[in-house]
């Protein structure tokens, strides 16, 4: 799960994690008085997420009221169009306004667990505010890095020689220990999968703190953190993808026009794979999970048809836990209640598999099966094409 | 032969009262896996399945010489039954569990890798010695014994690269899902290790996904030490960026862990990619065939 940086910053500051005073606001007078109270200049930065705000024209340095009141009122509404959003964009719904500060110097820190090692690890970089997979690319010696034994936390010896070979010394070098130990304490407490700040400022004041602040949380740990599950923004995720998490289905829209329902996030993207390889797109990749009952199957049906650009849909099913025959009869079901008319092409293999092909034979509907992955994705293909 | 589990496992379900560990205690019974115990807290003196059910890991290995586990205890409370299953000194831990938090499977894997136990998962349908033993929730009758190992991130796909093995009448010797987690126990590297010492195995598949860099850990240890035949797929070749594909760990990251850089890494030191998933069982009976 994603966080606005506004989010970001004040389960942060929590942690005693040192960030810019700020408000969220969502209306041009909430925004100036706001900027009233914090004292000009202020920042005005757009809330979506995704990065590269700042290059679209999401992020603007107001030193009046006047001022604040255009770019909030430009900002605000307006389809924010960076790398990170595709084409379409996102909408502008919030902003954060921020007290204006006097930068010094802009370095780079995040926290993620390093795959390779299963341990968590900092990552700094006096390259502040630069894409760091450009500085790692085209300039490894500037990333610095410390291994976090699960053990025993971050210890300060580490917090320090990181903050000397960001080439700190005297009280600035204290303040970014301090905020070294605290993101660290953040990032453990908070369940996080990456914290990132970029760039971490140091002010002419020698204060040390967050100018940007990216986090995301691992989903399996938000059971234990019921308060910062709240924080979802469901108006930053695709309508479909929103239902289909009621339902405990992992949806996600692509776009193409191949509807897929699989069993297996693995055999999921396999499938997604070969449709590809077919000379076909697919429209989303769906897993409706190991043990599926015929609800969520007519669940995930419906929510994959909905996709007006589906053209024709693709099953693929791999029943162990589940049996074939449950699953027919979840998809007879769903396709006589929701009045399906696209072409509807079914793989099915394991448990129950004849007793489940009978039963789709005998339905009456218009199914067209397929004996194996390659066979069903020339035939999906094949329909979707026809069905245009 | 066969690697992990044979004739000799007997084998601990933890949580073995749950739905989910009921059923697939019966499954193992079924295929002949010796199911020696149960561990529930709170419920010693029951029996599931006509297995034992004890209050510790502790005490069902002091009575039964449970020798490996594997856990179905849902996702708050898994990370603590992996490490009671380490403390109890248990040689093959299997997690089954989807949905352990990071941050706590980094935890038990800073104690498992000073013990003497060895985790297979979480997040994975288990591992299967076909004709000998079954620990996990695969459907053992797809499976047929022989001589090609597997190894997978994924449940299904497995299934899939099972079933068209089985079809040639191309038999497995071990069959191993790592898991889809970011941080698991044993790794592609040890699995094909545990393969490559094996005199059962004579060539195994291996199926990766996008995310993270197993797959190229495991092509350096191809060129280095593999003498047996790799057939490899990765799944994932037309998955967006930036996306989680339902495994928490698939997922690609400031453009690393793509589908295309984990292809070329295993055919840059002569594992055999198939770039379609229908062609894992086709490839394997040719490169079988071309040895005879």
């Amino acid at each position: 799960m994603n966080l606005h940086e506004y989010q970001a910053k004040e389960l942060l500051a929590r942690y005693q994690v040192k960030v810019p005073r700020g408000r969220k606001v969502e209306s041009v007078a909430e925004a100036v008085e706001a900027a009233e109270s914090l004292g000009y200049p202020v920042v005005v930065k757009a809330q979506i997420h995704a990065g590269g705000r700042g290059k679209a024209g999401g992020v603007k340095l107001a030193r009046s009221r006047a001022e604040v009141e255009k770019f909030a009122g430009e900002i605000l509404g307006k389809k924010l169009v960076t790398p990170q959003t595709g084409p379409e964009g996102k909408e502008v719904r919030k902003l954060l306004v921020e007290e204006g500060v006097n930068i010094d110097r802009e370095l780079y820190l995040s926290f993620l667990i390093d795959r390779a090692i299963g341990w968590p690890i900092a990552i700094a970089s006096q390259a502040g505010g630069m894409e760091i997979e450009k500085v790692a690319a085209e300039t490894p010696e500037k990333i610095l890095r410390a291994e976090i034994d699960p053990a025993v936390g971050m210890r300060p010896h580490q917090a320090r020689r990181l903050a000397f070979e960001l080439g700190l010394s005297g009280d600035v070098h204290k303040n970014a220990v301090r905020f070294l130990l605290s993101l660290y304490q953040a990032f453990r407490s908070i369940d996080a999968s990456l914290v990132e700040i970029n760039p971490l400022l140091v002010t002419r004041e020698r204060e040390v703190m967050a100018l940007d602040a990216k986090v995301s949380l691992d989903d399996n740990a938000l059971f234990r953190h019921p308060d910062v599950k709240e924080l979802r923004d469901l108006t930053e995720e695709s309508p479909l993808e929103v239902e289909a998490s009621k339902f405990s289905l992992n949806y996600i829209k692509l776009d193409g026009n191949v509807g897929c329902m699989v069993n297996g996030a693995g055999l999921a993207m396999a499938t997604m794979d070969i449709i590809h390889h077919a000379g076909g797109a697919p429209a989303n990749f769906l897993d409706v999970g190991g043990g599926a009952s015929p609800e969520q199957v007519r669940n995930a049906f419906r929510i994959l048809i909905s996709d007006p650009q589906v053209k024709a849909v693709l099953i693929n099913i791999f029943g162990g836990i589940l049996r074939v025959d449950r699953l027919a009869e979840g998809v007879i079901a769903a396709v006589k209640e929701l009045d399906v008319k696209v072409p509807v092409v079914i793989r099915a293999e394991g448990t129950n598999v004849d007793i489940g092909k009978k039963m789709l034979a005998e339905s009456g509907l218009n199914f067209i099966t397929a004996d194996s992955m390659k066979d069903a994705a020339e035939k999906v293909v094949a329909a979707a094409r026809g069905a245009r | 032969m066969s690697v992990l589990v044979g004739s000799e496992t007997r084998l601990l379900v933890q949580g073995i009262t749950g739905r989910e560990g009921q059923f697939h205690a019966r499954g193992a019974l079924d295929y002949g896996t010796k199911v020696v115990a149960g561990v529930t807290p709170g419920k010693a003196g029951e029996t599931v399945e006509g297995v034992p059910v004890f209050n510790t890991v502790r005490d069902a290995v002091a009575k039964t010489g449970a020798n490996a586990s594997v856990i179905f205890v849902p996702p708050p409370f898994a990370a603590d039954a992996i490490l009671e299953a380490v403390d109890a000194g248990i040689p093959l831990v299997v997690c089954i569990t989807e949905g352990i938090p990071a941050l706590d499977m980094v935890e038990v894997m800073r104690v498992v890798s000073g013990s003497a136990s060895r985790l297979i998962g979480p997040n994975c349908p288990g591992v299967i010695s076909p004709g000998k033993a079954k620990i996990g929730i695969m459907p053992g009758h797809i499976h047929k014994e022989g001589r090609v190992g597997v190894v997978s991130r994924s449940g299904t796909l497995t299934y899939e690269a099972v079933h068209q093995l089985t079809e040639r009448g191309i038999g497995q010797s071990t069959c191993i899902g790592v898991g889809g987690d970011p941080v698991i126990g044993t790794n592609f590297v040890d699995a094909l290790a545990l393969f490559e010492s094996d005199p059962g195995t004579d060539a195994v598949i291996l199926i990766g996904e996008i995310g993270g860099n197993a797959e190229e850990t495991a092509a350096a240890f191809i060129e280095e030490r593999m003498t047996k035949p790799v057939v490899a797929f990765i799944a994932g070749q037309t998955a967006p960026p930036g996306r989680r594909m339902g495994h928490a760990g698939a997922i690609i990251m400031g453009g690393k862990g793509t589908a295309k850089d984990k292809m070329a890494a295993l055919s840059a030191v002569g594992a055999t990619v198939v770039v379609s998933p229908a062609e894992m069982g086709s490839s394997m009976a040719a490169i079988l065939g071309d040895r005879k």
